[in-house]
């Protein structure tokens, strides 16, 4: 008998490790013969730890279980039974399971993140090998056709991207993952990198056939550690399986990759400041051109991809581009992992097609809001995205649709806040975030955001004079920015503005009753 | 320049230690942060000593690597107390009252952001997301990850660790 513990940092956040420990001792103390497995999480976060017990191949869920849960739960199973209060049934006939297209997230929470004989068992390695088979061309063909677009929130084609590194010269290329998801609400990559680490090696390893590129980093944020131990779990297997090294599979195609920490520098999820660090410089961001793809780490041709565009290249590899091209809608094709987050009923990751609403996503698979109360906005995107509040979630799920409501996909991740929400407050941090992660190279970032906190300041003891300069600054910044840090900052602070206008006006006394 | 601290953690023999982590990395593309992490890791720190000999080995001046240093948040230039508690300050942990729950933590440790109890032993950090936005608000106690969390479990946690 196999019996799953998630050993993902949100299930052990919620006592996983401690689920692990009594169930070892109670399998011993009842004599029961099991082996435990660490898997990743399926992503239902509020089941969390979910229990899985394997038995005639069908995996039985329990959740969320506490250690206390735990010696009923193995009595029933040494009576051959599966009753328990926390049973749930097979975990893949839950409604949260069957909605799903589970493409890049296919095997996390399935497998055991680090074992390669696992991962093979999973389909693993079919889009390498099918990678070698097509060459460098073949690769760059499937991905074009594919549609797949930056997952990291800039939306740029990752076939072209690759393209024109495919196409430079210079005596060493890179492939480089940002895995610096600091985006609040965002938990992909982390989940991602602890479920399924081999996915987004495989998918460095094919783009690095694509490009020519022989040598990788992972470039992962110094707060998840997890995430750190995982993938260097990973590379060793897969060195060790010769899946990277000098002739990967046996091909001619030789690549090797390590992982990189950072140092607690949100600036560094945007690329040339991920570089720059990388190089061991401070974080600032570089002005483009040159593109990184034509003079990136060390001036070198270099991809830079999010984990999320990277793993899901394998998928597309094994079952054709034009499989992937076939879903999502107008210009968002295939899938892409929704971050459902925050003050939400049902909060996890649900990978599906583009083009669901925002209302479906919200209300129907994350269940509402946790506290019961009105849903009063959510915020897309991370600390630079706009917050849309339920007037506007008819909006589809993409990367257009999004920006056509002034808005952006970014990461994916969604932020939902009751009727409690401090619209005024909310705003000061998004400018007070910008002002501490601001790398300090350009004027509008690095003054602006401060200007702009100091003017909140002044529309919160009730200036309303204020408001037109707020709405100017945000414009400053939003144009005339270096990055996307400085850029986007004002898109939760203008979408505020415009959807609660009375939390900005009038005497900040009525202000608070109104929240109340 | 930050002061240099009154008792320095650089001692003797910590020019060999310092000089064996950076021959580890040595050869490596960019190994300025490997290196900076592992200092840290070693000292609690970066201590100030340590920059002109990482600044030599690499070829960078001073002024170089006390960029890079003062830079990311992560680099400490004082060592915090044995324990640290850091407390997710970011929007998914604020939808789930995660202010309040600063505010109460704070009352009750008697300290504010990067600040040290008066009797050394524990550390205030704020951090912003440590991904676990599906089960806000979120802590970490010395490594130990809280999700859901809440002022009495942390305070229960954090007199264990203080005892």
């Amino acid at each position: 008998m196999r019996i799953f513990v998630p050993i993902d940092a949100a299930a052990r956040a919620l006592g996983a490790d401690e689920v692990a420990s009594a169930l070892e001792a109670a399998l011993q103390d009842q004599g029961v013969g099991a082996r435990i497995i660490r898997n990743g999480t399926r992503g239902m976060i509020w089941l969390e730890p979910l229990v899985e017990v394997e038995r005639d191949g069908i995996r039985h869920g329990f959740g969320p279980v506490t250690p206390e849960d735990v010696p009923a739960l193995v009595a029933a199973l040494a009576a051959g039974g599966l009753d328990h209060p926390r049973a749930l049934g097979p975990v893949e006939d839950l409604p949260w399971m069957r909605g799903q297209t589970r493409l890049t997230f296919a095997r996390v929470g399935v497998t055991d993140p680090v074992s390669m004989a696992d991962y093979q068992a999973h389909g693993g390695l079919a889009g390498l090998r099918a990678a070698i088979a097509a060459g460098p061309e073949g690769i760059i063909g499937q991905v074009m056709e594919s549609g797949l677009r930056g997952r990291g929130g800039a939306g740029f084609p990752t076939a072209i991207k690759w393209k024109t590194v495919a196409g430079a010269d210079g005596p060493q290329k890179y492939i480089i993952c940002n895995a610096d998801e600091g985006d609040s609400g965002s938990f992909a990559d982390r989940m991602l990198m602890e479920g399924d680490p081999l996915c987004l090696i495989e998918g460095m390893a094919i783009a690095a056939i694509a490009t020519g590129a022989t040598q990788g980093y992972v470039y992962i944020r110094s707060e998840y550690p997890d995430a750190i131990r995982a993938m260097t779990e990973a590379i060793g297997a897969a060195r060790r399986h010769g899946m990277l090294g000098e002739a990967m599979l046996g091909s001619r195609f030789g690549y090797d990759m390590e992982v990189r920490v950072g140092a607690g520098a949100y600036v560094c999820g945007e690329e040339t400041s991920l570089l720059n660090s990388l190089e061991g410089k401070r974080g600032v961001v570089r002005a483009k051109p040159p593109l990184p793809a034509l003079q990136g780490f060390l001036g070198r041709p270099t991809v830079v991809n999010n984990v999320l565009s990277l793993a899901a290249v394998p998928w597309i590899m094994e079952h054709g581009g034009a499989a992937y091209g076939a879903l999502g809608i107008g210009r968002s094709k295939g899938t892409i992992p929704i971050q459902i987050a925050g003050n939400v009923r049902h909060g996890g990751l649900y990978e599906a097609a583009f083009g669901m609403s925002l209302g479906q996503i919200v209300m129907e698979i994350g269940g509402g809001t946790a506290s019961g109360r009105p849903v009063k906005a959510v915020q897309v995107g991370g600390p630079l995205g706009a917050y849309i509040p339920p007037a506007h979630f008819d909006v589809p799920f993409g990367y257009e649709e999004l920006a056509g409501k002034d808005g952006l996909l970014g990461h994916a991740g969604i932020t939902v806040f009751d009727d409690t929400a401090d619209a005024l407050k909310l705003a000061r941090f998004a400018m007070e975030f910008c002002a501490v992660e601001s790398c300090g190279k350009c004027t509008p970032c690095r003054i602006g955001s401060i200007r702009a906190v100091e003017t909140l300041d002044r529309i919160a003891a009730g200036d309303g004079d204020a408001i037109p300069i707020l709405t100017d600054l945000c414009n400053t910044m939003k144009w005339g920015s270096l990055c996307a840090l400085g850029g986007f900052a004002p898109f939760p602070v203008m979408s505020l503005l415009t959807h609660f206008p009375d939390e900005f006006t009038g005497p900040a006394n009525a202000r608070k009753e109104a929240a109340e | 320049m930050p002061s240099t601290p009154q008792d320095s953690v650089f001692d003797s023999d910590s020019q060999d230690r310092l000089d064996r982590i950076i021959a580890t990395h040595a050869g490596r593309e960019g190994p300025l942060l490997p290196i900076l992490h592992d200092v840290q890791a070693e000292w609690g720190m970066i201590p100030e000593e340590a920059q002109p000999i990482i600044a030599k080995a690499l070829g960078l001046t001073r002024a170089e690597v006390y960029g890079v240093v003062s830079f990311y948040h992560d680099f400490r230039d004082h060592p915090a107390g044995p324990h640290v508690l850091r407390l997710c300050r970011a929007e998914a942990c604020i939808s789930m009252g995660g202010d309040e729950l600063a505010d109460q933590i704070c009352r009750a440790l008697g300290i504010g952001w990067h600040e040290t109890t008066p009797d050394g032993r524990l550390t205030l950090e704020p951090v912003f997301c440590l991904g676990l936005c599906a089960c806000a608000p979120s802590a970490e106690l010395d490594g130990k990850l809280i999700g859901r969390a809440d002022a009495a479990r942390i305070s229960r946690m954090v007199a264990e660790v203080r005892a």
